[in-house]
């Protein structure tokens, strides 16, 4: 396979700029309000875009009062099914990778809340948003499923992108009859949108059949094919820029409607257009993590050891698309049992096509399996982290494979040692504070699978002994800019002042997709191999030169650090970069790579990144009130790049972790489907307030086998574990065991 | 939003005739009014903006002790106002405890007073609700209702009333100060805020174009200074609607409570007095079982309106915590998470 | 209708035609200024990503009608470094990594430099977090806001003290 790079860990040059704590080397924008996001571009002429959508979520729209709508001062044009140009494809074929079905206007048909059903353009955004009001739909409403109960049940040939729905070792039947004690429980996670602080947004210009788009997007060069499909244009056609993401979490990795609509009005009106959707809008059309009933049933033996474990989920979906929340497979790879199922079933909802949110699976799967393990533990008179240890899974429990490395016990022990673990009473209700509220203690294990995808990159060394680095990566706050940077400039010997990394814009190679945890894995082998061939090159130059004091130290001979070749066995000998450049008359010398999973390695190994979160929790006694209040989290990823920034993925995934337990959750009408909490003072995410004192191990893990580099990944793994330990830190504050998340206040009070 | 006329009036006179004429709204923080014509729950098309007008905007001390508070002062300034945060010190917690930083530096106490129901189907216009579109129906009493009213509520509407301000300030027996197109007047304002019956867009006793100017607290309400709370339950620690709240203050000599206030938030389309629950407790030695007691009684007439009889059960328990901590007396210090009921470590209370 | 306001944005006094009543102060800066670093979130006072300074004081730049602002003294994002030189609550939140996407980052700065000239939250951090929290952060960069806030408190507490 020419697209992967086999493991070569002697091309391996690290630890100058990587392992290094910087600052972020987009801070400096990000702090003065320079750091341009695609909402803040303002080309020549430009025209507002306000998508109308359904307030109804299944029927047709009968009428639009397109008359009143371009009355209206300012208002340029309503599109609407009746006059939108043809696209090149239909709306209901799916696009590669993250393609889904979208709704661009194809027919009058409405399938979800929230839905486009036009869109209102106009000299101002003032005056695009009343037009959108006075369009003044009206619908042919037909009714409503939008809940477990009214939904359309049906068995899914996949799950998230193509996963088999159903996982199985050993034989389930067996491992149940063999335990001494079982637990079964049904956990209910509900539907939760991700809410990246910066709506969704485009700034769409055509020149000709050239296409510019200023949008926030996780896989620029992926994404700039897809939007091309649309418009049947080349690939090269589309200009994507996208150099800061305000956030993305999935969202932005996925195609969605308003966005072709968008494009598509700057087509028919000749002038740019720029769209940025309304909050409310987030809660629709742009995907969200679906709702779960999650059910788990754990056999154990005497000695607290699983004899089996099965997981499984009941995952919602749109009625026109098939994106399943991968639950149940959280319960494949972290404990060992005889006997694991992971089984998933589908349920149409009217409700838009949920997408990847952050930890797709893991998190809400976690949520379930994690409170499952500490129900059991105490079927079994087990302390939490013993029978977890107990349980401990030395090779992969779903395929048998040895982990490329795995030091979850390390986690373990050393999340336990910060956060005061020992010593915990079993039972709940022992703990009060000084003003009488009750405290709890609770853990859960965290667990994500270490991917990669496949990226390009090219590296130029400049005579003055600068570089350029380029790939289409992307920045949503992860520290792409940084860690990527930091990456290249081991890869090319030379300190990292001296990197000029060019990123986020479709026109440099492939950078890959920001999402499932892999893109400083992918993208940094891919900057770090460009950058190796560089240096190849310009050793190749030096050491064949009878002039450079390298001559003749061959290809191995020589060590690339801080601008200057060195000589292996003589230190002494030494030439800078930019004295081997100019005596080979060159004015810079380009280097390429790539970056990608090794199959051999990934036929050989599992792969993952482990943690252990432990919180603490006070609730009132009385009100039921929660407040988390300490969280200590140790995880494992492999090499850290820069611990500065990976401390706070890690802070951010388990802060997620606190609005999944305590915050989040869309309330649909159960009547009319719309989401009746779609703005964010109803859909609560939290605030500084409810945030703690936290604390983040890096547990150090060398894993030889996950790429030449040893990279897992950070972005997702902190929600894992994290949700569990605050509903088991609940229970063993109140007794009272939540299976319904967010856990609230008439969860705990009724108990 | 729709397109509106934007004036802005020199004198409250001339303010009180331009908002005289029907589909005029007064403006003054806006962070109630431009919110809801974003989400097209009202359509104003006159706007009188009310900030400037001379003469609104001070916090005055009054001979008879009482204080005045001009209904253009900021909400986040009242509560800075040392005078005033120590004579009143549960409408200063009150204050804090309610929506953002931001919002209380622009939002105002007359607005405060006026600001709308958070109810979700009062908000999308696409949703029937008779507050909003008299005779179109309730939407809410079949949709999702867990926060919504357990007292005063009618078939007609269940949606509560979402100021924290106004639950101390109605225990206090505050009272407000009106200029209209007829001269001026006063309400108390218990009186102000009505429940809905079957008129439920009639939300309080304002007439067209008559205009808050200011509130007043008397001179006795400083009396509750040293044993008054404001306790709020919500989804988060802080920014967030209470699902409950009450205002507690007791008059405490020697053993014997000599007077009680209770209001709660978060009950009704109203701030709630309850002052059974005040009859019972005068009088009495504060203690646990005769909070107890005044918390039944102040909810004995509560009934569930959807999905929230948790909320009967919980705003008793929360009666009876803020009296506990009213007796145990007003903290020195408005609190670092304000009506919260969690203390943290460096917000300890103390005795006044 | 055609309105005409005075403002002083940023040290800068300008005239500024409304041609339109519905503009807000946000969408002001926004798109007729292209002050973009003043970002918006929700539009509806939810989120803070669009808090400003009017007059010394953090309010939500969405929820006020630019016209009612007429006259006022307004500090953004764009305002508080002296050229290169950054402001200290600035330089606190890259030195304590107060910040992932950045989206949100220009209305915390804006709402810790209010909150540090309303001197109200001392060096508590309770205060502080309380304080901060009308401003959302989607990336969960919150321990870092915290820590940036309270470092920042401290310089400006010392570089008062030095010009004292």
């Amino acid at each position: 396979m020419p697209d992967t790079i086999p493991f070569r860990a002697q091309n391996v040059r690290m630890g100058s700029s990587s392992g290094q704590p910087l600052t972020r080397r987009d801070g400096f924008l990000k702090v003065t309000g320079a750091a341009t996001y695609a909402a803040d571009n303002h080309p020549e002429n430009l025209l507002h875009a306000v998508v109308a959508v359904s307030t109804i979520a299944r029927g047709r729209v009968a009428s639009l009062d397109v008359d009143a709508a371009k009355a209206h001062p300012g208002v340029v044009e309503v599109i609407t099914p009746a006059n939108r140009i043809p696209l090149a494809l239909d709306p209901d074929v799916k696009v590669g990778l993250f393609g889904f079905r979208i709704e661009a206007l194809q027919d009058d048909r409405v399938r979800y809340a929230n839905q486009p059903i036009a869109l209102v353009v106009a000299e101002t955004l003032e005056a695009a948003t009343e037009g959108v009001r006075l369009l003044a739909p009206r619908y042919d409403v037909e009714q409503t499923r939008i809940s477990f109960g009214d939904g359309e049940a049906f068995e899914p040939v996949a799950v998230a992108f193509g996963s088999p729905p159903v996982a199985a070792v050993g034989d389930l039947g067996a491992g149940l009859a063999a335990a001494s004690h079982r637990v079964e429980a049904s956990y209910v996670t509900p539907a939760q949108y991700h809410n990246a602080m910066e709506p969704h947004a485009m700034v769409a210009s055509w020149d000709g059949d050239r296409l510019t788009l200023d949008t926030p997007n996780q896989a620029i060069v992926l994404s700039r094919a897809a939007f091309a499909a649309y418009f049947g244009i080349p690939a090269e056609n589309v200009l994507l820029r996208s150099p800061f993401l305000g956030g993305g979490f999935g969202s932005k990795a996925i195609m969605n409607g308003p966005y072709i609509l968008c494009i598509l009005a700057a087509r028919m009106l000749g002038r740019p257009v720029k769209m940025v959707l309304p909050r409310a809008q987030m809660f629709g059309p742009v995907g969200h993590r679906g709702a779960t009933r999650q059910t788990l049933r754990l056999g154990t033996d005497a000695d607290g050891r699983l004899t089996a474990l099965e997981h499984d989920a009941v995952a919602t979906t749109s009625s026109f698309d098939d994106f399943l929340e991968p639950a149940a497979n959280a319960s494949l790879n972290l404990y060992a049992s005889p006997t694991i199922v992971a089984r998933h079933h589908g349920l149409r909802l009217d409700i838009g096509t949920p997408g990847p949110m952050r930890a797709p699976g893991e998190a809400s799967g976690s949520a379930a399996l994690e409170s499952a393990m500490d129900e059991a533990a105490l079927a079994c008179g087990l302390d939490p982290l013993e029978f977890r240890l107990r349980n401990y899974a030395e090779n992969d429990p779903a395929s048998g494979k040895p982990f490329s490395a795995k030091s979850l016990r390390e986690c373990y022990a050393q999340g336990a040692e910060a956060f005061g673990w020992a010593g915990r009473a079993l039972e709940p209700c022992r703990m009060r504070d000084e003003a009488g509220q009750l405290v709890g203690w609770g853990m859960g294990s965290a667990i994500f699978h270490a991917p990669m995808f496949q990226a390009e990159a090219r590296a130029t060394l400049r005579a003055d002994g600068t570089a350029l680095v380029e790939t289409a990566g992307a920045d949503m706050g992860q520290g792409a800019w940084t860690a990527l940077a930091q990456i290249a400039a081991d890869g090319l010997g030379l300190d990292i002042d001296k990197i000029e990394f060019r990123s986020g814009s479709s026109d440099l190679p492939d950078g890959g997709v920001a999402g499932g945890s892999g893109h400083t894995a992918t993208a940094g082998s891919a900057l770090h191999n460009a950058g190796t061939d560089v240096i190849s090159k310009l050793t190749e130059l030096a050491v064949n030169d009878r002039d450079s004091p390298l001559f003749g130290a061959g290809n191995a001979g020589v060590d690339a650090r801080h601008g200057r070749l060195y000589h292996r066995d003589d230190e002494a000998r030494s030439e800078s970069y930019q004295s081997i450049l100019a005596r080979a008359g060159l004015t810079n010398l380009e280097g390429n790579g790539r970056g990608g999973r090794d199959p051999a390695s990934a036929e050989q190994r599992a792969m993952f990144s482990h943690g252990a979160v432990f919180a603490e929790v006070k609730v009132d006694p009385d009100l039921g009130q929660v407040k988390a209040t300490r969280l200590v989290g140790a995880f494992a990823a492999g090499r850290i790049i820069n611990p500065k920034l990976a401390r706070s993925q890690l802070y951010g995934g388990m802060i997620w972790g606190i609005s999944f337990a305590l915050h989040e959750e869309a309330l649909h009408d159960r009547r009319t489907g719309r989401p009746m909490n779609a703005d964010l003072a109803g859909y609560h995410i939290p605030v500084h307030a409810d945030i703690p004192d936290m604390e983040v191990l890096l547990i150090d893990e060398v894993d030889p086998y996950v790429n030449g580099l040893g990279i897992k990944g950070v972005g997702e793994i902190g929600i894992t574990g994290t949700v569990g330990a605050i509903a088991n830190a609940i229970w063993h504050a109140t007794g009272v065991r939540a299976r319904r998340f967010p856990i609230r206040i008439e969860d705990i009070i009724v108990g | 939003m729709n397109l509106f006329e934007y004036i802005r009036p020199a004198s409250t006179a001339e303010a009180v005739t331009a908002a005289s004429e029907p589909g005029a709204a007064y403006l003054a923080g806006g962070t109630n009014l431009l919110d809801l014509m974003k989400v097209g729950a009202i359509h104003p098309g006159r706007l009188v903006d009310v900030t400037r007008l001379p003469g609104l905007d001070r916090i005055e001390q009054l001979a008879d002790g009482g204080m005045r508070i001009g209904a253009m002062v900021r909400n986040a300034d009242i509560a800075r106002d040392p005078i005033f945060a120590k004579a009143y010190p549960s409408v200063a917690e009150a204050l804090l405890s309610g929506a953002s930083p931001q919002l209380r530096n622009a939002a105002t106490v007359g607005g405060n007073l006026l600001q709308r129901t958070r109810c979700a189907y009062f908000q999308d216009a696409a949703s029937a609700c008779n507050r909003r579109d008299p005779g179109a129906g309730c939407d809410a009493r079949e949709g999702e209702n867990r926060a919504h009213a357990v007292l005063g509520w009618s078939q007609s509407c269940i949606a509560t009333h979402p100021s924290d301000f106004c639950v101390p300030l109605v225990a206090l027996d505050a009272v407000v100060e009106i200029e209209g197109p007829n001269g001026g007047r006063e309400v108390p304002l218990e009186e102000f805020h009505l429940l809905p019956g079957t008129t439920p867009e009639r939300e309080n006793v304002l007439g067209a174009g008559e205009l808050i100017t200011g509130l007043r607290l008397p001179a006795d309400a400083s009396g509750f200074r040293s044993h008054a709370r404001y306790l709020k339950l919500r989804e988060r620690t802080s920014f967030a609607f209470a699902l409950v709240s009450a205002a507690a203050a007791l008059r405490i000599e020697g053993e014997t409570i000599r007077a009680a206030r209770l209001a709660l938030g978060g009950v009704a389309a109203k701030p709630w007095r309850a002052r059974a629950a005040e009859a019972l407790l005068t009088g009495a030695k504060p203690d646990a079982e005769i909070f107890a007691g005044a918390a039944e009684v102040a909810l004995a007439e509560a009934r569930p309106s959807g999905d929230n009889a948790y909320k009967i059960e919980l705003a008793k328990r929360l009666v009876k915590r803020a009296f506990l901590l009213a007796a145990a007396g007003t903290p020195e210090r408005v609190p670092a998470l304000p009506a919260s009921v969690f203390v943290s470590d460096t917000g300890v209370p103390t005795h006044a | 209708m055609s309105l005409s306001i005075s403002l002083t944005v940023n040290g800068a006094s300008k005239v500024v035609p409304i041609e339109d009543p519905r503009v807000t102060l946000l969408d002001l800066l926004r798109e007729r200024l292209v002050l973009t670093g003043t970002k918006k979130g929700c539009d509806r006072g939810q989120c803070g990503a669009c808090t400003v300074l009017v007059d010394g004081r953090r309010i939500n730049a969405c929820l006020a009608l630019a016209v009612s602002v007429d006259g006022a003294d307004i500090l953004t994002i764009e305002g508080l470094a002296k050229g290169d030189r950054l402001d200290p609550v600035q330089a606190a939140f890259i030195e304590h990594d107060g910040f992932q996407c950045g989206f949100c980052t220009p209305g915390q700065i804006m709402s810790a430099t209010g909150l540090i000239r309303e001197g109200e939250a001392d060096g508590d951090p309770e205060r502080v977090r309380e304080g901060m929290s009308g401003n959302l952060c989607r990336c969960g960069a919150h321990a870092g806001i915290i820590e940036a806030v309270l470092d920042a408190q401290r310089r400006v507490a010392e570089q008062e003290r030095r010009i004292a």
